[in-house]
C-alpha cells in the first residue's frame, strides 16, 4: 500500500490551519491539523477534486470599454482553468451586455457557463 | 448664485457610491458625486477577480460586480447626480468645491456638507528607492492590472513581482492566466501580507516561487528591463552582501503598499493622522472641520471593500443629517487610542450626544497572533472584551460597542490586544 502525506494550508477562514492529509492508494484516509469540520472537508476535496472559480476578460465589440470582465457561474476543476482561460481568448461579444449574460455556455463541455460580471453599454 | 447641494461627494468609487446611497436613505435631496475617471466604480472596475461582497451584500461578487451593485442602488435616484471625467481641484472650508470637466470647464459648486472619498494610490519605485537604471517595464501592480483587465494590453511576458500583498498575488495569477511567465514573487518581510487563500490559489496553483525576506537590489537593462538582482535581507530588512542572485525578466511589477490620497484634504487644512495617513474622524466620519466628512481608503487603507461600504454609509447618513440640520449636538468628546498590540484604530475619537448610538471600531493588529483578547477600556474599566481565534496586521478587525454601553461612556478609550 502506497501511503503519502501532503501538507496543505486551509483557506476556509482567516485561521489558515496547516493540514496534513494522508493519502492511501489514491484515497484520502485522514486529515489532521484542522480546527473545524470545514477544514477536514477542504483537505479531502483539495486532494481528491480541487476546484477554482475562473475570472478573466473577453473582448467586446462596440462597447464603452475594450474588455468585458467575466466569471464562471460556479467552480471549475482546477486542472481545466488554464484551458478555459485559453478558450475565452477566442470569444468576442457584442455590446450592449448585461451583468449575468452568458458569454460562453457550457465551457469545454464542463457544464458551467461563463457570464458577464458587469453591464457594458454600447457606444 | 450657484445651486446649493446638500452633499458634494469627492470620488465615485465604492465609498462615494455607498455614501450617496446612504445619504438618500437618510433624507438628503440634492447630492452630486464627482468622479475623475470615465465611469463610476473606482478601482473595483479593474479588480476582475471574485471574493468581494460576502459581508456587505451577503454574496460573493467580482470587483466590477460589486461596483455595479453600488451603482445600481443610486442610478435611478433623482436625488443623485454622478458627474464623470471630473477632477476636483480644491475643497474649501465653506464647502465650496472647485472642479474641472471637459464639457463644463471650470466649475464652482456649493454644498452644505462634503464627503471626501478619494481612495488611495500605490507606492511607486521612487517611494522605495530601488537602485539601477530607469528602463521601461517597471509598473505598479495596479497600473498593470488596469492595462490587462480594462485596456487590453499586456505589459510584458516574463514577470517578477515585488511585494506579496493581495494585489501582487492577484496579479501573479492574472498574468499567468494571460499566458505570461511569472518568474517569482519577492517579499521583504519574513511573512506575506496577503491572504492564505491568495497564496494557495494565485501562487501555488501556478508553481510561482515566493521568496520571503528577499528584495530587489538592482534592475538591469537600459531601454527595457532585462533582469533583476535579488538579495536576501536580515531581520532589519537590510540586504545581506553575498546573497545576491539574478532573475531574468522583462517586466517588474511593484505591489509595495498603498497611500491614502489626501492632497485635497491637506490643502483644505483638516487634521491628518500620522499613522493612518488619512483624516482624523469621529464615529460619524466627520473630520476636524465641521460639515466635512471622509470615508473609505482615504481615511485608512482597507483590505475588504465591504468595510469601505459600511463606513461610507455612516458618513453618508451623518452628512445628510448635518445638511438637514438634524444632527444631535455632542456633549462629550472622547479620544480612542490604540493600546498594546493595536497599530491603528478608526474612528480616532467619539463625539457622543444624549442620543445613544452603537459605535463600530475598525482596527489593525500590530503583530500576527493566535488566541487573543481584544479589550476596550475606559476610565480604568473594561467596557467590553472579545476573544478572537487569530489576528493579522493585514486583516482589519471590526468591533461594535452597543448603544447601551456608549451611552455610559465618559472617559477616553483605549483598545488593546493581548494573548488570551
Amino acid at each position: 500500500m502506497a501511503t503519502e502525506k501532503k501538507m496543505l494550508n486551509c483557506i476556509m477562514c482567516p485561521m489558515g490551519c496547516e493540514l496534513t492529509v494522508t493519502i492511501e492508494d489514491g484515497a484520502v484516509t485522514e486529515v489532521t491539523g484542522n480546527t473545524c469540520p470545514r477544514g477536514a472537508k477542504y483537505g479531502h476535496d483539495e486532494i481528491m477534486s480541487p476546484t477554482r472559480m475562473l475570472t478573466t476578460t473577453v473582448k467586446v465589440e462596440g462597447g464603452q470599454l475594450a474588455l468585458l470582465p467575466v466569471v464562471s457561474k460556479s467552480v471549475l476543476p482546477k486542472g481545466k482553468i488554464l484551458d478555459c482561460a485559453k478558450e475565452l481568448k477566442k470569444v468576442t461579444v457584442k455590446a450592449p451586455v448585461k451583468a449575468g449574460d452568458v458569454v460562453a455556455a457550457d465551457i469545454l463541455g464542463l457544464g458551467i457557463d461563463i457570464v458577464a460580471s458587469r453591464d457594458m453599454a454600447a457606444v | 448664485m450657484s445651486e446649493m447641494y446638500d452633499i458634494i461627494i469627492v470620488g465615485g468609487g465604492p465609498a462615494g457610491l455607498s455614501a450617496a446611497h446612504s445619504a438618500v436613505k437618510n433624507g438628503a435631496k440634492k447630492i452630486i458625486v464627482l468622479e475623475r475617471d470615465r465611469e463610476a466604480g473606482g478601482i473595483l472596475q479593474q479588480c476582475v477577480h471574485n471574493g468581494f461582497g460576502l459581508h456587505h451584500f451577503k454574496e460573493e461578487l467580482t470587483g466590477p460586480g460589486y461596483a455595479q451593485r453600488c451603482y445600481d442602488l443610486i442610478k435611478d435616484c433623482p436625488e443623485v447626480e454622478v458627474l464623470v471625467d471630473t477632477m476636483v481641484l480644491e475643497v474649501h472650508d465653506n464647502k465650496e468645491v472647485i472642479a474641472v470637466n471637459p464639457e463644463r470647464g471650470l466649475m464652482k459648486l456649493q454644498a452644505k456638507t462634503v464627503i471626501l472619498t478619494m481612495g488611495c494610490r500605490e507606492r511607486t519605485r521612487g517611494a522605495i528607492r530601488i537602485p539601477g537604471y530607469r528602463p521601461a517595464g517597471v509598473y505598479t501592480a495596479g497600473a498593470a492590472q488596469r492595462m490587462v483587465n480594462m485596456e487590453g494590453y499586456i505589459p510584458g511576458h516574463k514577470i517578477v513581482i515585488l511585494g506579496s500583498g493581495d494585489i501582487g498575488l492577484i496579479m501573479a495569477r492574472r498574468m499567468s492566466l494571460e499566458g505570461c511567465k511569472v518568474q517569482a514573487v519577492l517579499e521583504i518581510c519574513p511573512f506575506s501580507n496577503g491572504l492564505t487563500r491568495n497564496i494557495v490559489q494565485c501562487l501555488n496553483d501556478y508553481d510561482i516561487p515566493l521568496y520571503l525576506s528577499h528584495t530587489i537590489t538592482g534592475i538591469k537593462g537600459k531601454d527595457r528591463v532585462e533582469g533583476i538582482t535579488v538579495s536576501k535581507v536580515d531581520d532589519k530588512m537590510r540586504p545581506i552582501p553575498g546573497t545576491e542572485f539574478d532573475i531574468e525578466c522583462d517586466t517588474v511589477l511593484l505591489s509595495v503598499g498603498l497611500i491614502p490620497e489626501n492632497e485635497i484634504s491637506r490643502e483644505l487644512g483638516i487634521e491628518l493622522h500620522p499613522r493612518t495617513n488619512g483624516p482624523v474622524v469621529d464615529q460619524h466620519r466627520e473630520t476636524s472641520m465641521t460639515g466635512i466628512f471622509a470615508a473609505g481608503n482615504v481615511v485608512h487603507v482597507h483590505d475588504l471593500v465591504d468595510f469601505v461600504s459600511d463606513e461610507a454609509e455612516i458618513a453618508g447618513k451623518y452628512a445628510a443629517l448635518t445638511a438637514l440640520g438634524k444632527n444631535a449636538a455632542s456633549d462629550r468628546d472622547l479620544a480612542v487610542t490604540p493600546g498594546a498590540g493595536v497599530n491603528t484604530c478608526v474612528p480616532q475619537h467619539l463625539r457622543l450626544s444624549s442620543e445613544s448610538e452603537a459605535v463600530r471600531l475598525f482596527m489593525r493588529a500590530a503583530q500576527p497572533k493566535r488566541k487573543v483578547k481584544l479589550s476596550i477600556m475606559s476610565g480604568g474599566q473594561e467596557v467590553m472584551k472579545k476573544i478572537l481565534p487569530v489576528v493579522k496586521p493585514s486583516e482589519m478587525i471590526s468591533v461594535e460597542i452597543p448603544a447601551e454601553k456608549t451611552a455610559a461612556l465618559s472617559d477616553d478609550i483605549t483598545v488593546s490586544i493581548e494573548e488570551a
